[in-house]
C-alpha cells in the first residue's frame, strides 16, 4: 500500500512539465558549479602540490559541492511537498483516500517515499559527476559516503516538515512559502547566532548537516534527522486523522 | 436469490454529528439490505452529505454506531472499508491521471490483487461505458465522462456497500437514463445507498427511501409508501413537501 501511493506521487510529479523544467535547471546549475570548482582545482593544483597535507579532490571538490545540494534542497524541497496533501484537499480527492482502507499512517509514508524518490532523482547527478573523477584520481571514499547520508537525512528531514506543512492547508502555495519560511528562519537563526553555543544551531538542519559534509558521522546530528522527520511525520498523520474529527 | 432473511450490509444507529454548536445530523439511524437501493433524500442542507461522509469513514461521528458487512466503521475501520465504496459529492478525480490508471490505482487502493486489478478496471470501464475514453487524461474529459469515472471508482472493487452522493448531478438527460440503469443493476449484486433531492430518481431507482428534514430522520419507508403515505396513492412530490414541514 505505501508503494502504490508513494509510486503514484512520484508519477504524478513526472507528469508535470515544471518538474521537468526544475529539474533541468538544476542539473545545469551543478554541473556548472561541478566545471567550474574542477577548473579551479585544477588551476591550484600545482601549488597544493607544495604543501605538506594538502586538501585533496573531495574535499576541494566534493564538500562545497554536497554543501551547495544541501542549500539548493532547502530552497526547492518545499515547492515539491507543497501540492502533496494541500492539493488533495483543494481538488477534493482525500476522500479517496479516507474511504479506502488505508490508514493515514500509509498515507503520510507513502507519499514521503515518492517525495524522497523525486529528490534522489533531483541530486542524483552530485555523486555521478563526483564519481566520474575516479576515471582519473582516487576519491576519499569516507568522505563522499559521509555527505551522501546526510545529504539523504536532510532530504528527509526537509520532506517531513513540508508534508506537514502541506497537510495544515487547502493551498500549495500557502504550503510552499509556509514550509520555505521554516527553512529559511531556521538556518537564517543559525547563521545568525552570535555565539557557537547558542541553541539556534542545535535547531536547524543545515548546522546539523556541516559535520557530514566535513566526514564526520556524528551520531547525535543523525540522531537530530531522525527526531525531525519523525515529529513532522508524526504530525502530518495527527493532521490527516483530524480531517476526519474536524471535517 | 434465496429466500433467506434480508442480510443487512450496512446499519447505522443513533448516528448524531455537530459542527460548532449546530446541530446537523441528530440522531438518525439507518439500515440498508443486501440487494437494495434506498435513497437519501431531503433538502438542501438537510445533512445528507453530512451523514455519507461519516457512513464512508470521511467524518467521525459525534455519537453513534456505524456497522458494515458485520465489521465496526469505527473500531475496525480497514476492515469495514474494504466492503465499501464511495462517490463523494464532487469526485475525487486526480486529473492528471489517465482513466484506467486512476481505476487501477483505485483497485489496488481496495486491496485487489494485480491479477484481480486487470479484470476489474476492465469490468468497471465496460460498466460505466468508459471504454473509448480508456487512455484520456481525467482533466480532458467533459462533467458526464468525469462523474463516470467517479463512479467507475466507486465500484471497481465490487463493494458490497455503494454510497453514492448525488450521483446523477450535472448530468445531460441521457447520462442520467444510463447511470440510473447502471444503479439498478448494481443493485443486482450489492447494496447501494445514494443522496437526491430529485423525486423523479427516487421513483425511477429507489426500492425505499429515508427522508432527512433538518437533520432528524422523518421518512422509512418503500417508494410506494412515501407515494400513498397518509392520503391518496401517486402523491409523492406532495407527501415529500408536506412530511418535510413546506405546504404543498
Amino acid at each position: 500500500m505505501i508503494r502504490l501511493i508513494a509510486w503514484r506521487e512520484l508519477r504524478s510529479l513526472l507528469g508535470q512539465p515544471a518538474s521537468w523544467f526544475m529539474l533541468a535547471i538544476l542539473q545545469f546549475i551543478l554541473a556548472w558549479f561541478f566545471l567550474a570548482r574542477l577548473e579551479a582545482f585544477l588551476d591550484l593544483q600545482p601549488q597544493l602540490a607544495q604543501i605538506a597535507n594538502a586538501p585533496g579532490v573531495t574535499a576541494a571538490l566534493a564538500a562545497p559541492m554536497f554543501n551547495l545540494a544541501a542549500l539548493l534542497l532547502m530552497l526547492l524541497a518545499p515547492i515539491f511537498t507543497m501540492r502533496a496533501l494541500a492539493e488533495e484537499r483543494r481538488n477534493q480527492t482525500l476522500p479517496l483516500l479516507l474511504a479506502a482502507p488505508v490508514s493515514s499512517a500509509t498515507v503520510v509514508l507513502g507519499k514521503f517515499i515518492g517525495l524522497m524518490g523525486f529528490l534522489f532523482l533531483l541530486m542524483g547527478s552530485v555523486p555521478l559527476m563526483l564519481y566520474s573523477l575516479m576515471l582519473g584520481t582516487a576519491l576519499d571514499h569516507g568522505l563522499m559516503l559521509a555527505n551522501l547520508l546526510g545529504l539523504v537525512l536532510l532530504a528527509a528531514s526537509f520532506v517531513a516538515l513540508g508534508l506537514y506543512v502541506s497537510a495544515l492547508t487547502a493551498q500549495p502555495v500557502v504550503a510552499a512559502i509556509g514550509a520555505l519560511a521554516v527553512l529559511l528562519g531556521l538556518w537564517l537563526a543559525d547563521i545568525g547566532a552570535a555565539t557557537s553555543d547558542s541553541p539556534w544551531h542545535a535547531l536547524s538542519p543545515l548546522h546539523h548537516f556541516e559535520a557530514f559534509n566535513s566526514g564526520l558521522l556524528d551520531s547525535g546530528d543523525a540522531v537530530f534527522f531522525l527526531l525531525f522527520s519523525v515529529v513532522f511525520l508524526l504530525l502530518a498523520m495527527r493532521r490527516i486523522d483530524n480531517n476526519r474529527r474536524y471535517g | 436469490m434465496s429466500d433467506s432473511p434480508p442480510e443487512f450490509t450496512l446499519t447505522a444507529r443513533n448516528l448524531q454529528r455537530r459542527f460548532g454548536a449546530r446541530i446537523v445530523v441528530d440522531d438518525v439511524s439507518l439500515a440498508l439490505r443486501r440487494g437494495e437501493v434506498l435513497g437519501l433524500l431531503g433538502h438542501n442542507g438537510a445533512g445528507k452529505s453530512t451523514t455519507l461522509q461519516m457512513l464512508s469513514g470521511c467524518l467521525l461521528p459525534d455519537g453513534g454506531e456505524i456497522e458494515i458487512c458485520g465489521n465496526d466503521l469505527l473500531r475496525q475501520p480497514l476492515q469495514a472499508k474494504r466492503h465499501l465504496g464511495y462517490l463523494p459529492e464532487i469526485p475525487p478525480l486526480y486529473r492528471e491521471m489517465r482513466v484506467d490508471d486512476y481505476l487501477r490505482f483505485a483497485a489496488r487502493l481496495h486491496r485487489l490483487n494485480a491479477a484481480q486489478t486487470a479484470a476489474a478496471v476492465a469490468e468497471s470501464l465496460h460498466r460505466c461505458g468508459l471504454e473509448n475514453v480508456r487512455q484520456k487524461r481525467i482533466g480532458a474529459l467533459s462533467k458526464g465522462y468525469q462523474q463516470r469515472v467517479g463512479i467507475a471508482q466507486a465500484i471497481v472493487h465490487q463493494p458490497d456497500v455503494i454510497i453514492l452522493d448525488e450521483p446523477t448531478v450535472g448530468l445531460d438527460p441521457a447520462q442520467i437514463r444510463d447511470i440510473r440503469t447502471l444503479i439498478r443493476e448494481l443493485a443486482d449484486h450489492h447494496s447501494v445507498l445514494l443522496s437526491t433531492h430529485l423525486l423523479a430518481e427516487v421513483e425511477a431507482i429507489c426500492d425505499r427511501v429515508n427522508i432527512l428534514h433538518q437533520g432528524r430522520l422523518a421518512f422509512d419507508g418503500t417508494t410506494a409508501a412515501l407515494a400513498a403515505h397518509d392520503g391518496a396513492p401517486n402523491e409523492l412530490e406532495a407527501n415529500f413537501l408536506r412530511i418535510t414541514g413546506v405546504k404543498p
